[in-house]
């Protein structure tokens, strides 16, 4: 390799792999980084990964597989960023993104991270499925399509083709229709926002995306976007002004807050449940909104909401970032990052562990099963405990729904 | 034999590797010390798994290094002959703690952050000594070489805080000292077979599995107060008059180049904590009143106020100086009486070197002793840098030794300037007590080798 192509090469030696990286904002626990806490080997650890970076820069050791695998098992989760004292912590994540980045340019990237790129050149979404499917997630739900509405619901690559998120992003749907929303989807024409092509190092794949959506959302009139994907706001709100996209963007529950606050939303149904919340990465750390889900959750009727231990800044990531929750680098044992994630919600006492991203909802999902915990705890997304407590004003008086 | 596959065998596969990113990754320490690669790492969970691995490496003649936090900067857990590296960092768990009697018996992989963090949200009225070191450091790693904390002033080492351990033997027995080993609660380490034979021999007489370790009673206002003096030779004295008082949890003395404004001033942090504002005033009153007063009258020192919160350590923005993430320190532990001439010899190997100076000197017990530091900065891109910094560490290591300490958690160099100076009878006896404990010298080779 040559250093001189890596554009971080005069500050990657600056790690001094303290560990800080590894642990949240409240020090509870070293396995923050949701790669170290599934392997445990310095390897997987920020620090690690810096290190094996510029080794391979260096030709201090070969590219390889593994090598491959430890980079894009980094879910660009920003713990390491949020913790790292010195002065590189901002460059964390963009030394990461660069390494994939020379890999990708190599063609030298796990297999996984192959397919999911290809899938998503080729069929404009990480699964495979055909393009034409993309509007299927809508069902019979009746939907308008987007004409000119004040805002564009955009559902994602998982809200669109995975079973479970598809649900979700109805709920959010009905939700939004009964609030009185105006708002209008782009179906079977929706495109991938690129977030996640963006850090698994296929920049210029990510500008395609970024470029082709601008162009489509100019040319419909778009000036207010909202988003069941945090990872989708985090692009359109972040990356796509730098590439001329400049758009009023909302994730979903930054709409509900005020549709609450205004009166909007009936919520009047009793749910009288525990509920925690897991913060998604691209909504906490990477856009520090922490308040809007919460303020939601205590507006449901009869929710006691519960904090985990490990919340807010020190959320610890799903594991799903970067790629991984179709990649699952991640997976596979106890210590995967959303099977502990599941556990630490259990250990609160709730009944619902509640979400506000379509990958978390996933996995979470999925971690339960694996768990074994499907009796004792339901992965539900903000929309759907909403919806849940939703009446219509005339049938408001003494509604209660039974504790799931 | 296929080692890598018995050990898999024993730990499991995602435990276990022998690629070159695992082996490239622990092969080197975090200061100026040269790598060497390891042939196996493995990351056990239990000290059965352990003791498995200890069996299988000495039957083998397989050297193994225990790796805590790695943290030590001297070089402590490199594999200078190949063979296994033990990441203890899973064994994780804070098994109790006893509120009443003061102790957490924790595994040894758990790190200072974690107890802190742990002791904040479940024991508020109970804290632990912690060391200068990132979080990452291990509890069990920095009491097996004799680290200190911010409580060093009124309880000493970290080591002196040890109430009893569980370790695994090279020859895989796992063995238990203090009052757990007859079966009761890990509430003292005396008057029963000491620990001392696992402390302070950098992991080459056992590995440490499990320890006991004393808490102390944490008040509801802890903070830092900061004194200044421009005359080094001021400095014993102040840490006689101030551990006089018995008011404080810590004492540090430290001068530094940058910022300039603070070059060639001597600072003292002063921890003090209290229940309520009268003992606070109370304790203020006796340190900067009646045992510091006469300084500030004379002009001769200044009280720059007091903060309310402890900051948990931070790593050194010295750490980064020369924007290249490295730096090393030799420990000293020191009579207070040499405080100036510690300062002053270690400003000028440091300006020697072109590396700005840092020193400090942390009270131990009522100025029974300081852990007086020198670090060094260094660039890991520039080979240069490098070679100053090791060298200045050398240089360091002779100067603590002339000046009438010891080295504190000696790296190879050091460890060899200690055994020169070492009493015969004394090094005899170290060498037997390695042959018993560890007769085919399988364990973390290379350290307190030169034993003849």
């Amino acid at each position: 390799m040559n250093a001189a192509e890596f554009q971080y090469s005069d500050i990657i030696h600056r790690c001094f792999r303290c560990g800080y990286c590894k642990f949240p904002v409240n020090w509870m626990d070293v396995n923050n980084c949701p790669a170290y806490a599934r392997y445990r080997m310095e390897t997987y650890s920020c620090g690690g990964r810096l290190w094996l970076t510029r080794a391979w820069l260096t030709d201090a050791i070969k590219w390889s597989d593994h090598l491959a695998h430890i980079l894009y098992s980094c879910t660009s989760c920003k713990n390491c960023e949020m913790k790292c004292p010195l002065g590189i912590n901002v460059d964390i994540i963009n030394m990461i993104r660069a390494a994939k980045g020379l890999m990708v340019e190599q063609g030298r990237i796990p297999k996984e991270a192959r397919d999911f790129l290809e899938n998503i050149q080729v069929h404009g979404n990480p699964y495979g499925i055909p393009r034409s499917k993309r509007g299927d997630w809508m069902g019979e739900t009746p939907i308008e399509q987007y004409n000119g509405q004040e805002y564009l619901y955009h559902v994602g690559c998982v809200g669109a083709y995975d079973t479970r998120a598809q649900e979700a992003a109805r709920t959010l749907a009905r939700v939004l229709k009964r609030a009185g929303v105006s708002f209008g989807v782009l179906g079977g024409d929706e495109l991938c926002d690129g977030n996640e092509a963006k850090n698994m190092g296929e920049e210029a794949l990510f500008e395609d995306m970024a470029q082709e959506n601008i162009a489509r959302f100019n040319e419909l009139g778009v000036k207010k976007i909202i988003t069941l994907s945090p990872h989708s706001y985090n692009a359109f709100k972040n990356d796509y002004p730098s590439n001329e996209g400049r758009f009023e963007v909302l994730h979903y529950t930054q709409l509900l807050q005020r549709l609450i606050a205004r009166g909007r939303l009936n919520m009047a149904i009793q749910v009288p449940v525990k509920v925690t919340y897991h913060d998604p990465c691209f909504l906490g750390r990477w856009n520090t909104e922490y308040d809007a889900p919460r303020e939601i959750l205590n507006s449901v009727p009869g929710v006691t909401f519960i904090e985990m231990e490990r919340s807010r800044e020190n959320s610890l990531c799903c594991g799903g970032g970067g790629g991984n929750f179709c990649m699952d680098l991640l997976g596979g044992s106890p210590d995967s990052p959303a099977r502990r994630r599941v556990r630490e919600a259990l250990a609160t006492d709730a009944r619902i562990l509640a979400v506000s991203c379509p990958k978390c909802l996933t996995i979470m999902e999925d971690a339960v099963k694996v768990e074994g915990l499907d009796d004792r705890l339901i992965v539900k997304d903000i929309a759907e405990l909403v919806d849940q407590a939703y009446i219509k004003k005339t049938e408001a008086e003494g509604k209660q729904v039974k504790d799931e | 034999m296929d080692i890598c596959q018995a050990l898999i065998d024993i730990i499991g596969e995602d435990h276990v590797s022998n690629k070159q990113e695992e082996l490239y990754i622990y092969s080197w320490d975090l200061g100026t010390t040269e790598p060497h690669r390891p042939d196996w790492v493995a990351s056990p969970r239990t000290p059965e798994e352990i003791q498995k691995i200890l069996i299988l490496a000495n039957s083998n003649n397989i050297p193994v290094v225990p790796l805590g936090g790695g943290l030590s900067l001297a070089g402590l857990a490199v594999p200078f002959r190949g063979g296994i590296i033990l990441d203890l960092k899973r064994m994780d768990t804070v098994i109790e703690v006893n509120e009443q009697a003061r102790y957490a018996l924790l595994e040894c992989g758990v790190s200072q952050g974690q107890l802190t963090s742990y002791l904040e949200r479940h024991h508020p009225g109970l804290t632990h000594s912690e060391p200068g070191a990132p979080p990452t450091a291990t509890i069990a790693g920095n009491a097996a070489i004799h680290g200190q904390g911010d409580l060093a002033q009124p309880y000493g080492f970290n080591s002196d805080m040890v109430n009893g351990l569980e370790v695994v033997l090279p020859t895989g027995e796992i063995c238990r000292f203090g009052s757990c080993s007859i079966g009761a609660q890990w509430f003292t380490q005396h008057p029963l077979p000491d620990v001392g034979l696992f402390l302070g021999w950098t992991g080459t007489t056992g590995i440490i599995t499990k320890i006991s370790l004393r808490l102390f009673p944490r008040k509801k206002i802890r903070g830092t107060a900061i004194f200044v003096v421009d005359n080094e030779e001021q400095v014993p004295e102040i840490f006689h008059k101030i551990t006089h008082t018995q008011m404080s949890e810590d004492i540090v003395a430290f001068s530094q180049t940058i910022p300039p404004y603070a070059s060639g001033l001597q600072h003292f942090t002063i921890n003090l904590a209290a229940d309520s504002e009268k003992e606070l005033e109370f304790k203020q009153e006796l340190i900067f009143d009646d045992a510091l007063g006469e300084y500030i009258r004379r002009g001769d020192g200044g009280y720059l106020g007091f903060t309310r919160g402890l900051q948990h350590p931070q790593i050194s923005k010295t750490a980064d100086w020369r924007k290249g993430g490295g730096f090393e320190y030799v420990g000293s532990i020191m009579p207070v009486s040499r405080y100036p001439q510690c300062y002053r010899r270690g400003r000028e190997i440091s300006e020697r070197h072109g590396i700005p100076y840092t020193v400090l000197g942390r009270c131990i017990g009522a100025a029974h002793a300081m852990m007086f530091s020198w670090t060094y900065a260094f660039n890991r891109a520039d080979r240069e840098t490098v070679r100053h910094a090791r060298e200045a560490m050398h240089e360091t290591d002779e100067l603590a030794l002339e000046l009438g300490g010891t080295i504190w958690k000696p790296g190879h160099y050091g460890q060899k300037l200690v055994m020169d100076r070492l009493d015969p009878n004394t090094l005899d006896l170290m060498k037997r007590l390695k042959q018993l404990l560890d007769p085919n010298g399988i364990m973390n080779p290379g350290n307190w080798e030169a034993i003849p």
